[in-house]
């Protein structure tokens, strides 16, 4: 599968043999990726190609039908969001998955609110937290106190951001974070990609821009009609080669195309 | 965020901004005010007597108690049609309990009967709740179906438990729970009235204290001042209204000759708060408390702004639905447990219509039907315009079939004028 077999330890994630299927339809067929601490892997492939789908899997939302997934070479039971988050999964969803109607605070702490000695929610620990992450994050960021559905696509993206970094991730899955961005929050966003691949986190970055991951990634794995076309150094490739896996299904290095 | 803000954000705060009130609160406010003004007007001021006002509050309270419930229903994107069926089913329970089972085995006035009459009601609802919760979040049937199912099989359910007769006379100390009966004197009453004062002081106060110490922005302090003593004049209005509300001297010399005793010259007593009142205020707090303060109530909110999001936050929505359901089933037996005693007996169609003047108030109290967003506060006040409407109607003489149209058209305009607000402030319609 992987063309560098270059030994880096063990992998700090491995999804083996990953299946699952919709009414029939393979969405993702005998898939097989892997993760090194340190390491961004970008996700290749068309609209319905199967890469979000794919990592679905890793953050809890789905259950494949077949694989594995091994975190640090363990075996790991991920059944719902809760667990992936109990490895320290974190995800930024292309939707971002925000409750428009709460603000910044809420969202960043939804499912794991800070509570006081009485249990109650305790909003202005939370808020004090968000402020100073999102002063880390994005020092512009004022509306504390607004519900996110009055921010900006930028201020949106960077609470779904601050909401997978508060919580020390150590494997970060990113579904198309620029998608909706300007070319000033998009070089935000690279800048935080390479601090936190310097901090010794894992990265799979899910996009469509292959500029973008040339630029971003260390390698690329491509996904077409659910299958795992090939995973490539990025180094070792060009645009095209990339372009041609994306669209023709062929691998740069074996020559091979696939079927289908 | 850019170039356009410091103008506007530089501008002095207006009144209103300085107070933090929020203005649709206001609006519903000024609303329920106008309406009292208006029959005041037509009734020659026989609307706004004590007498009146505290009939109005205690008619209001069942619906506004299940209002209450219907918000979070209605916030999770959900709506619950059968109220006022599951509000029938805990009134048979409770009146079976009372009238034919219990004193079977207690003996009659027994001061265990009416606790356990509560009790198998609280837990009727709770179960048929938990049940319909069950049917809408793990079976997936749209909610709407299950308590439009519900509203036929739980108002016969009711019927059969009580062959359709009506259970009476209720246990003596039940009927203190709903009805004129029921009302606390006006020693008490100001004792309580002046125990809610300190602790929405208090609760300001704390609130005030918490932003300084993590050093966040916080109101001018005659702002929180004036705060106070809205809240103190209002609570001590209220009860001061309450407490100028005469008893009859026909009902005194009764009560005194079945006393054995004679009615002194020149003696008087008021009604003072309601029971059933003040068990309305304690559920507001209670469900405020809950929506704002805790974990269930954030996943609430959360799960109507963007249910997906919810769900992948590690939120399990389904049994969410199941709680909401839960909680709406054991207000349900509540409101049954007042407006029984409220009427002095169990009817066969207790409630009726009730879902309609639930949802109603809920709505009108600003709860959006899209999910996210409503108050609890709104939705009681939501109720009490719709029952001074209702009430002001029948004083003046307002024919039922135009009382029930002005209630109708009342519901739709006060939507519209939420969609119409919304859009200037550019909220989420």
């Amino acid at each position: 599968m992987t063309q560098t077999v270059e030994n880096r330890g063990t992998p700090l994630v491995e999804m083996r043999d990953m299946s699952i299927s919709f009414g029939g339809i393979k969405a993702v067929d005998h898939v097989t990726v892997d993760l090194y601490p340190g390491e961004v892997v970008g996700l290749l492939g068309h609209n319905g190609a199967g890469k979000s789908t794919l990592i679905k899997m890793l953050s809890g939302a789905y259950a494949p039908d077949t694989g594995v997934i091994r975190i640090n070479g363990e075996k790991a039971e991920i059944h719902n969001p809760r667990d992936a988050r109990r490895y320290n999964i974190e995800t930024i969803y292309q939707t971002l998955a925000l409750a428009d109607n709460l603000d910044a605070a809420s969202n960043l702490f939804l499912g794991r609110e800070l509570v006081t000695p009485m249990g109650f929610v305790d909003d202005d620990a939370m808020e004090a937290e968000t402020r100073k992450i999102m002063h880390r994050l994005n020092p512009n960021f004022q509306k504390f106190s607004a519900p996110v559905s009055a921010l900006s696509g930028g201020q949106r993206q960077s609470v779904a951001i601050a909401r997978a970094v508060y919580f020390n991730a150590r494997i970060l899955i990113m579904d198309e974070p620029t998608a909706a961005l300007g070319p000033h929050e998009t070089q935000m966003v690279a800048d935080l990609i390479q601090q936190l691949k310097a901090e010794g986190l894992g990265i799979f970055l899910i996009d469509h821009d292959v500029h973008q991951v040339m630029k971003l990634c260390d390698r690329a794995s491509v996904m077409k009609n659910g299958k795992l076309v090939g995973t490539v150094d990025v180094a070792d490739v060009t645009d095209d080669d990339l372009l041609a896996m994306i669209i023709l299904g062929k691998n740069p290095i074996t020559g091979e195309v696939m079927a289908g | 965020m850019t170039k356009s803000a410091p103008s506007s954000a530089q501008a002095k705060p207006s009144l209103f901004k300085s107070l933090e009130i929020d203005t649709r609160l206001l609006g519903m406010i000024g609303a329920f005010v106008a309406i009292c003004l208006v029959f005041n007007v037509i009734t020659d001021g026989r609307f706004l007597t004590p007498r009146n006002l505290f009939n109005l509050t205690i008619q209001t309270v069942s619906v506004a108690i299940m209002a209450t419930g219907m918000v979070f229903v209605i916030v999770t994107r959900h709506i619950d049609l059968s109220v006022g069926a599951l509000l029938a089913t805990c009134s048979a329970v409770m009146g079976v309990m009372q009238v034919q089972l219990l004193p079977q085995f207690l003996g009659l006035g027994n001061p265990l009967i009416a606790p356990l009459a509560v009790l198998a009601g609280l837990l009727a609802g709770a179960v048929i709740g938990a049940f319909n919760g069950w049917l809408i979040g793990y079976q997936r049937i749209p909610a709407f179906i299950v308590t439009l199912g519900g509203l036929l099989v739980w108002r016969n359910v009711g019927w059969y438990l009580t062959d359709g007769q009506t259970l009476g006379p209720l246990d003596k100390n039940f009927l203190l729970l709903g009805g004129v009966e029921g009302t606390i004197g006006a020693t008490a009453s100001w004792i309580a009235g002046v125990l809610f004062s300190v602790v929405a002081i208090w609760a300001i106060w704390r609130a005030r204290r918490a932003k300084i110490a993590h050093a966040f922005p916080v109101k001018p302090l005659w702002a929180e001042g004036a705060l106070m003593a809205i809240s103190v004049v209002a609570i001590l209005g209220f009860v001061a209204i309450m407490n100028s509300y005469q008893v009859p001297l026909g009902r005194l010399k009764r009560e005194f000759a079945a006393r054995g005793e004679v009615l002194p010259d020149g003696y008087t007593e008021v009604y003072g708060l309601p029971i059933s009142v003040l068990i309305l205020i304690i559920i507001a707090i209670a469900m405020t408390i809950l929506a704002r303060r805790t974990r269930l109530g954030r996943y609430i909110f959360a799960t109507g702004g963007n249910p997906d999001a919810a769900e992948l936050s590690g939120i399990n929505t389904r049994l969410l639905t199941v709680k909401i359901f839960a909680l709406m089933g054991v207000l349900c037996a509540l409101s049954a447990m007042v407006a029984q005693a409220r009427l002095a007996n169990h009817t066969n169609d207790i409630g009726t219509l009730d879902e309609l003047r639930v949802i109603a108030a809920a709505v009108i109290g600003g709860t959006a039907l899209a999910g996210g967003i409503g108050t609890i506060y709104g939705a009681i006040l939501g109720a009490l315009i719709m029952q001074s409407l209702q009430s002001g109607m029948a004083m003046v003489g307002v024919d039922a079939p135009f009382q029930n149209i002005v209630v109708g058209a009342v519901l739709v305009l006060a939507v519209w004028i939420d969609i119409q607000y919304r859009k200037r402030t550019g909220e989420k319609v």
